[in-house]
């Protein structure tokens, strides 16, 4: 008796060791918990209905005598559409469901807070618009949505906050963003998603959520920097961009003045809104986002910045968006 | 199925000269055209990669019981999950039941002699044998670290390991699948015997018949993609990797291209095992045969239009997104058809218990399990925070051992006494099923929970929160070691000490159990009619 009370209490102890769910600290975490309850639902109950279908009949119906010949059943058309339309429609509900959570989820909220992420075998490189850096560690404020914008310096990494169920591929040559809103403080881990080589698992780190008060003495309190956008200024004379783009719009290539966000078209035909991504190719791969009415004279910086570099360049030409654009063209 | 010598246990008389003892030496197996000595010497070569990649997963599962790691550096590691990978799939289960049973059980199921080119067949061999040296010595002379997927630009430009080698290993061995489609294509289509309708074929047929359409159509597809990967890598040739002009995302539409629909090839061929042996061990023809059929094709054509499913968090559009993410859904259903349609069957039906009957009750459920967690990765919003974790791995475990390895081990115990003469023991076999049903369990179980929790795969150390769930896996994969060993031990003492079988030990349909056990070399020694298919009722064309 006492054996099996302490075999019960072991099982008691095991089972409350195991984990079933990790944190859920962000705006959108409830939603898809709520999901993947429905889901884990639907597949107890159907695995539980087969499962005891199968065995109810593998009792009643097990061979009582070696030369039995069971009668022939008939395929019931009624059955059969039974048991394609119904899963059918669940499907149906499920992919509703998730499709509109997903849509919703993609679209950051415009009044999103902007950070930068740069992953490089192996670890994530933080950057805040507002000079601060981090290794493996990001500091955000709770309650404020926060749009990261990610590239990588090598090869395929993939950005994971489980506690806030985000994620998203950081690829090399090109930006992709995740958004998230913590809802509550402390610490939480992320994780590389992407197998990306020999310490891809320890391409790790910890996301700090802070109240916005502790997040702004947080950022007051690191060493002195420049901006991301105040460095981009410096790289864009450092590097003689300048000598084309001019503020007034008569120099060789067009003023970058109040560009950002501004839909333009190319000279392949293509309408394309200028955001972080053509800047980007802008500076990485001029010819591939060509204007007309420009000679391409424009040279290419690969090779002479790296991603981090890039990015401020980029936050440099966003900044000018507030100033009025001069040339027209 | 019944021909002029249909029954129970009224066979032609062992004559004693079978396909096995028709000659002997090294050289009459080698160069042998007889489908069934080719699906024998499969049978050795696919069960021996098995134990290779076994071995590379206990190693991982003993590493993975402490955090930090308890045996290897991260970079052996990591060699070790690429050598399971690329063993089980490439190696293992994409030829293990085509390959094997399919060999030996085509022709006779549909009462043809051999296949159509035997040469051909036997030419498959030898390309499968060359491209598994290639990727063993690869692997023996330091190994690849990239994972199955071989994802550039890692693979291409970064990785300092062997991938060059081991991607012409596979690029080998993908020309082997798409001789053997090749060959049952045309052998199901042309040699058939009289009477042989294609409504009266033996599921196994259908199902072997999708899955070779799928073969043909979507291999060529991962051997050009290997291919521009070797450019890449040897040459620098800018294809995937941007900094010398390429797109990443390019080699994942290629690659995923064929390995959503290579799912299909790997767990289709099982599907049609499991129709026959409910169908024989509950005496009943399988319930809405033309749905089951017909399903095998729906989920060939609808495979080759979900590969986005696998780049959802890849910063593909939400309208892609959306698309892939409902035509996922489709290929859900024909699945879900299958399932009911076999539990129907069992509906007054004969039942017994013998271990083949087992493995394929056990399929049903763990089959129906990896279905329906495919729904959540299906489902865009679950599917972002999944994605990439050991949930993923517990889902394809799900199907690709749950299911397609289950199925197998059923289908060798099934038609073991057809292909050797001989009978294992059942209890041993009995004892086997129950030990994999409940390891494989015990091993994959924990690993949804530790995927929803947030670790992701291909981790050779995590943090300690995740430890509870990965020593629970880990033991049991070591109950999943033994339940495998186990029939490997006694299937080979039953080579020797079995009960002789005799023609039909199961009382089952079909032509092959019209023959002698062994069969003669030549399959039938009358060339049989075909009047019915799965006549179990007893009513019908199965008297004399
Ligand atoms: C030799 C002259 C020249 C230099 C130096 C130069 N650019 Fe340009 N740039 C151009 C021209 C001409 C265009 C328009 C045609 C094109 O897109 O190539 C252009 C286009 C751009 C655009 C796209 C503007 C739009 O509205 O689409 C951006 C952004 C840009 N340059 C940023 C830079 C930065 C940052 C640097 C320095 C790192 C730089 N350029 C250096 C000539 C130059
Ligand atoms: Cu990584
Ligand atoms: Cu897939």
């Amino acid at each position: 008796m006492g054996l099996i009370q302490s075999g019960f209490n072991c099982m008691g102890v095991a089972w409350a060791t195991i984990p079933f769910q990790p944190p859920a600290a962000s705006s959108i975490a409830e939603g898809i918990d709520k999901l993947y309850l429905f889901l884990t639902g639907i597949t107890l109950f159907f695995t539980v209905l087969v499962f005891s279908i199968v065995f109810y009949f593998m009792v009643k119906y097990r061979r009582r005598e070696e030369h039995e010949r069971p009668a022939e059943t008939r395929t019931y058309l009624a059955l059969e559409l039974t048991w394609t339309i119904v899963p059918s429609l669940i499907c149906v509900v499920i992919f509703v469901w998730s499709a509109s959570l997903y849509v919703q989820n993609s679209r950051p909220p415009a009044a999103s807070m902007e950070m930068f992420v740069i992953g490089k075998q192996w670890m994530w490189h933080i950057q805040h618009p507002e000079g601060p850096r981090e290794i493996n560690a990001l500091h955000v404020p709770v309650g404020v949505p926060v749009k990261l914008t990610m590239t990588s310096q090598d090869v395929i990494h993939d950005f994971y906050i489980p506690a806030f169920r985000v994620k998203k591929d950081a690829l090399p040559g090109r930006y992709t963003s995740l958004w998230f809103q913590a809802t509550q403080t402390g610490t939480f881990h992320f994780f590389c998603a992407q197998y990306c080589g020999t310490s891809h698992s320890e391409m790790i780190g910890w996301v700090y959520v802070m109240s916005p008060s502790d997040y702004a003495a947080w950022l007051a309190a690191g060493e002195k920097t420049d901006s991301m956008a105040q460095q981009g200024a410096r790289l864009f004379d450092h590097l003689g961009c300048g000598s084309c783009h001019v503020a007034e719009g008569n120099g060789r290539g067009p003023s970058l003045a109040g560009v950002y966000g501004k839909p333009e078209k190319l000279q392949s035909g293509e309408t394309r809104v200028v955001d972080e991504g053509l800047i980007r190719q802008a500076i990485m791969v001029p010819n591939s986002v060509q204007l007309p009415n420009y000679a391409p004279i424009m040279p290419t910086y690969q090779g002479q910045v790296n991603e981090e570099q890039v990015l401020q360049l980029v936050a440099y030409v966003k900044s000018l968006g507030s100033q009025e654009r001069k040339n027209g063209k | 199925m019944s021909t002029a010598t249909a029954g129970a246990h009224d066979g032609p008389p062992e004559s004693g000269v079978n396909y096995l003892n028709a000659s002997y030496g090294i050289k009459s197996w080698l160069l042998t055209t007889d489908h069934k000595r080719i699906g024998l010497l499969y049978l050795v070569s696919v069960t021996f990669m098995f134990l290779v990649g076994g071995l590379a997963a206990v190693v991982m599962r003993l590493h993975l019981v402490e955090p930090q790691g308890a045996l290897l550096e991260p970079e052996t590691y990591n060699k070790f999950f690429t050598m399971h990978g690329i063993i089980m799939v490439f190696f293992f289960t994409i030829p293990a039941v085509p390959a094997t049973l399919g060999n030996f059980l085509i022709p006779i199921m549909i009462g043809a002699r051999d296949v159509a080119f035997p040469k051909l067949n036997l030419l498959s061999w030898y390309v499968f044998i060359v491209g598994a040296i290639i990727t063993l010595g690869a692997i023996l002379s330091g190994g690849v670290d990239t994972g199955w997927t071989f994802y550039p630009p890692y693979s291409s430009l970064y990785s300092q390991s062997h991938v060059a080698a081991v991607a012409i290993g596979v690029f080998i061995t993908g020309f082997s699948s798409i001789l053997t489609g090749l060959n049952f294509i045309v052998t199901i289509h042309k040699m058939r015997a009289p009477g042989m309708t294609w409504f009266r074929m033996p599921l196994f047929i259908w199902a072997s018949y999708a899955t070779s359409l799928i073969a043909v159509l979507g291999t060529p597809v991962v051997a050009i993609t290997i291919v521009l990967l070797g450019l890449e890598r040897l040459l620098h040739v800018g294809i995937f990797d941007p900094a010398v002009g390429g797109d990443p995302l390019l080699f994942q539409h290629m690659f995923w291209f064929y390995s959503h629909p290579a799912v299909y090839i790997m767990i289709l061929p099982p599907m049609g095992v499991v129709s026959e042996l409910i169908t024989a061990f509950s005496r009943k023809r399988v319930f809405g045969y033309s749905f089951v059929a017909m399903s095998s094709l729906a989920i060939a054509v609808i495979s080759f239009v979900v590969w986005g499913h696998h780049m959802f968090v890849t910063g593909q559009s939400i309208y892609a997104g959306l698309v892939f993410s409902v035509l996922s859904f489709m290929v859900a259903i024909p699945s879900a058809i299958k399932i009911f349609n076999w539990t129907a069957t069992l509906y007054k039906g004969s039942i017994s218990y013998e271990a083949p009957m087992l493995y394929a009750m056990g399929f049903i459920g763990l089959f129906t399990m990896g279905g329906l967690t495919g729904l959540f990765l299906a489902a865009l919003a679950t599917d972002v925070h999944l994605n990439g974790t050991y949930f993923i791995v517990a889902h394809f475990h799900y199907v690709m051992v749950g299911g397609a390895v289950i199925a197998y081990l059923g289908g060798i115990h099934f038609w073991w006494p057809k292909i050797t003469g001989r009978l294992y023991p059942e209890r041993w076999a009995r004892l086997a099923a129950l030990l994999v049903f409940v390891g494989f369990n015990l091993t994959f179980f924990p690993q949804f929970l530790m995927g929803y929790m947030g670790m992701p795969r291909r981790y050779a150390v995590y943090p300690a929160e995740f430890q509870v769930l990965n020593v629970l896996s880990s033991a049991g994969a070591s109950v999943l070691g033994v339940g495998y060993f186990i029939p490997l031990i006694y299937l080979i003492w039953s080579l020797r000490y079995g009960k002789p079988a005799g023609p039909n030990p199961w009382g089952a349909k079909g032509l092959e159990w019209t023959i002698a056990s062994p069969p003669p070399t030549e399959n039938f020694l009358t060339p049989p009619v075909v009047e019915e298919a799965y006549n179990y009722s007893g009513t019908g064309g199965s008297h004399d």
